[in-house]
């Protein structure tokens, strides 16, 4: 049973009420004017100033240590690039790193997906006990910071000997409330109750409900809370850098390594820094416009 | 919301209400049950219904519970022990030895000061540039999404990376910060040892990485303010300034409140940025502890100096500052609704 075969009346298709307001205000008088120069000029300005760090990160990639302490700083690209990015990847662990980082994130990514989704579907359509209670509750644990837990954590994964483990930074970020809310809040609006009813009627267990109609109706949502959860983990600093040390390195605790001395030259560093976040920044550069859809879609409804 | 309750009534009664499936979905085994396991299969059912939201949620509240809820409660008996990173497994009881030492120690308030200091002077220019940079996303704009995403591109960079960026270009010698300065003639800052100057420069990390992200934030709930309160607005003469002052700050009262309430959060937790600027001994927060904030402070009792219970006690003790913080949050949340 797929969704196209449960057809319903058209009138009892929930329609998305927001598109009516949205394209009122498009033709409204009020608001919606057209950006003169000067708000383009500082646009440009804001753009100069939110990608300058990143491209000179490369610059200095591309040059040695001994040019990065001259004055002027270059402007322009050197000719070490390769080099450095050869030390970083093989001295500094980037390349152990990226392979970890990669493990790591894809885990935590599908891991929080999938049970977020089902939290979210839960919260949002099947009616229990307690149900605002919990819902309350799991909003309320965003507040508690990572700090709260890392001197416990440490001294258990000390006991199970698994400090420097891969499991030991996936664990405790396989599930989380931000997702939970976020597919939450999507599928109270996107999935339309009499689907699941008219599942129900066709005697579907709970199993086969998310299956044939949750998961095709969560879909969108999942690949941009996908998206958010990868660039979280992949970022994700303060437990990986107690749980695991440059033996077996996330790129932020090679970073972190590099930051403290690992290796003293600022052109590898920089190199470092410049690997470490091209996968996030290709990320950004093919799905940008899903990524800032989510982001905008979870503060409305957050 | 009665999904559950309808389709609990269904199957037991023979499913009259999907008559075209009937003979195909009795033979198939599902739908409706066969005469002789009819009351099993109902019963199954209706276990299934009861019990199904509690498996989807299960996984969430299991593994918060077994990695953040227990931990949260053991870093509280941890805080009250004497637990060395040396000899782990002889933990001592301590009572509030712990606190008591924390309470008279001039780096706990002085990490208390500067997590303060430095979360003001990141978040208050941060959430302003915000709005306005939100106000000129929502004007019609060309290539919209680009900008957007250009805006976002700085919380790709992770701390780690932004920080060790920006130590190099505010490095006191041949830094790029300092060179452009000197065009407008100012003379050579020392961006790490200065206690100002360090924590402008931490400050404008946590800047850089997230103004974009709140803009959009910001943006999101201005585009879901109704046109009418503009056109009304205009029909009353107001100008573009008096509108975006009279309707547009007022509609984003709750946004404003939830991006503060965040962003307090984070600026209690700032750790890896004063960490990496620092260096070498990063974990000190320069060499008067100018920038040693709270989440660095128990980083380097608990891990470099190596005790953990006084690590403990400083994360409850940051814990309870959030909580205080949020209490007072709600009361203003409170006020304000009631003066509205």
């Amino acid at each position: 049973m797929t969704t196209s075969e449960l057809t319903l009346p058209q009138d009892q298709v929930p329609v998305r009420t927001e598109r009516g307001p949205r394209r009122r205000r498009i033709m409204g008088a009020g608001k919606q004017m057209h950006a003169g120069p000067l708000t383009y000029a500082v646009l440009v300005l804001l753009t100069l100033v939110s990608l300058a760090p990143l491209v000179w990160t490369a610059i200095a990639a591309s040059r040695t240590n001994t040019r990065l302490a001259q004055t002027p700083p270059p402007l322009w690209f050197g000719g070490n690039l390769f080099k450095n990015l050869q030390t970083a990847w093989d001295q500094a662990g980037m390349g152990t790193a990226m392979f970890n980082s990669t493990v790591v994130a894809s885990t935590i990514t599908i891991g929080t997906v999938l049970f977020s989704t089902l939290a979210g579907f839960a919260f949002a359509k099947l009616k229990f006990k307690f149900s605002s209670t919990l819902l309350l509750l799991t909003i309320g644990t965003m507040m508690i910071p990572p700090q709260l837990a890392v001197v416990p954590l440490y001294l258990w994964m000390a006991d199970l000997h698994w400090s420097n483990h891969l499991q030991t930074v996936i664990l405790p970020t396989l599930v989380s409330a931000f997702g939970t809310f976020f597919m939450r809040q999507y599928l109270v609006q996107a999935l339309p109750t009499e689907l699941i009813e008219a599942a129900r009627v066709d005697g579907a267990s709970s199993l086969r409900v998310v299956w044939h109609v949750v998961f095709p109706a969560a879909r969108p949502a999942m690949a941009v809370l996908g998206l958010l959860t990868f660039v979280m983990a992949w970022n994700d600093f303060l437990w990986p850098i107690i749980a695991l040390n440059q033996q077996n390195p996330t790129v932020q605790v090679a970073l972190n390594s590099l930051g403290t001395g690992y290796i003293p030259d600022q052109s590898v560093i920089m190199a470092g820094a410049l690997l470490g976040t091209l996968p996030l920044l290709i990320a950004f550069l093919l799905f940008g416009k899903q990524i800032v859809g989510g982001i905008m879609q979870g503060a409305v409804k957050g | 919301m009665s999904s559950s309750k309808q389709a609990l009534a269904h199957p037991a009664p023979g499913s009259g209400a999907a008559p075209g499936h009937q003979p195909g979905a009795a033979r198939g085994g599902r739908g409706t049950p066969a005469p002789g396991t009819s009351s099993w299969r109902s019963r199954l059912y209706r276990w299934d219904m009861k019990a199904s939201p509690y498996a989807f949620i299960s996984p969430f509240f299991i593994i918060f519970g077994a990695f953040g809820l227990i931990p949260l409660l053991y870093t509280a008996w941890y805080s009250l022990h004497n637990v060395q990173l040396s000899s782990l497994d002889h933990k001592t009881w301590a009572g509030l030895d712990n606190y008591r030492n924390l309470l008279s120690s001039d780096f706990f308030w002085n990490a208390l000061k500067n997590t303060f200091t430095i979360g003001l002077i990141s978040t208050v220019p941060q959430l302003l540039m915000a709005i306005g940079i939100a106000h000129l996303l929502n004007y019609r704009l060309r290539g919209s999404t680009v900008w957007r995403v250009v805006m976002l591109t700085p919380y790709a960079t992770s701390v780690a990376a932004a920080t060790l960026v920006f130590t190099l270009l505010y490095s006191w010698d041949g830094g790029m910060v300092n060179w452009l300065l000197h065009f407008v003639g100012v003379d050579a800052i020392n961006w790490r040892e200065s206690t100002w100057g360090s924590q402008f420069a931490v400050s404008s990390i946590v800047i850089w990485r997230w103004t974009g992200y709140n803009a959009l934030i910001y943006l999101a709930a201005m585009q879901a303010i109704p046109a009418d309160l503009y056109e009304s607005a205009a029909i009353d003469g107001a100008n573009r300034w008096q509108q975006f002052r009279h309707v547009t700050i007022p509609q984003l009262r709750p946004t404003i409140l939830f991006t503060v309430v965040v962003s307090t959060i984070g600026a209690t937790q700032l750790f890896g940025e004063p960490l990496l600027f620092g260096g070498v001994s990063g974990s000190k927060g320069g060499s008067e502890h100018q920038y040693q904030t709270l989440g660095l402070y128990m980083y380097d009792q608990g891990w470099i100096i190596g005790n953990l219970g006084k690590a403990s006690a400083i994360a409850w003790s940051m814990f309870l500052i959030l909580l205080i913080v949020a209490a007072i949050n709600l009361l203003f949340t409170r006020r304000l609704r009631k003066s509205q």
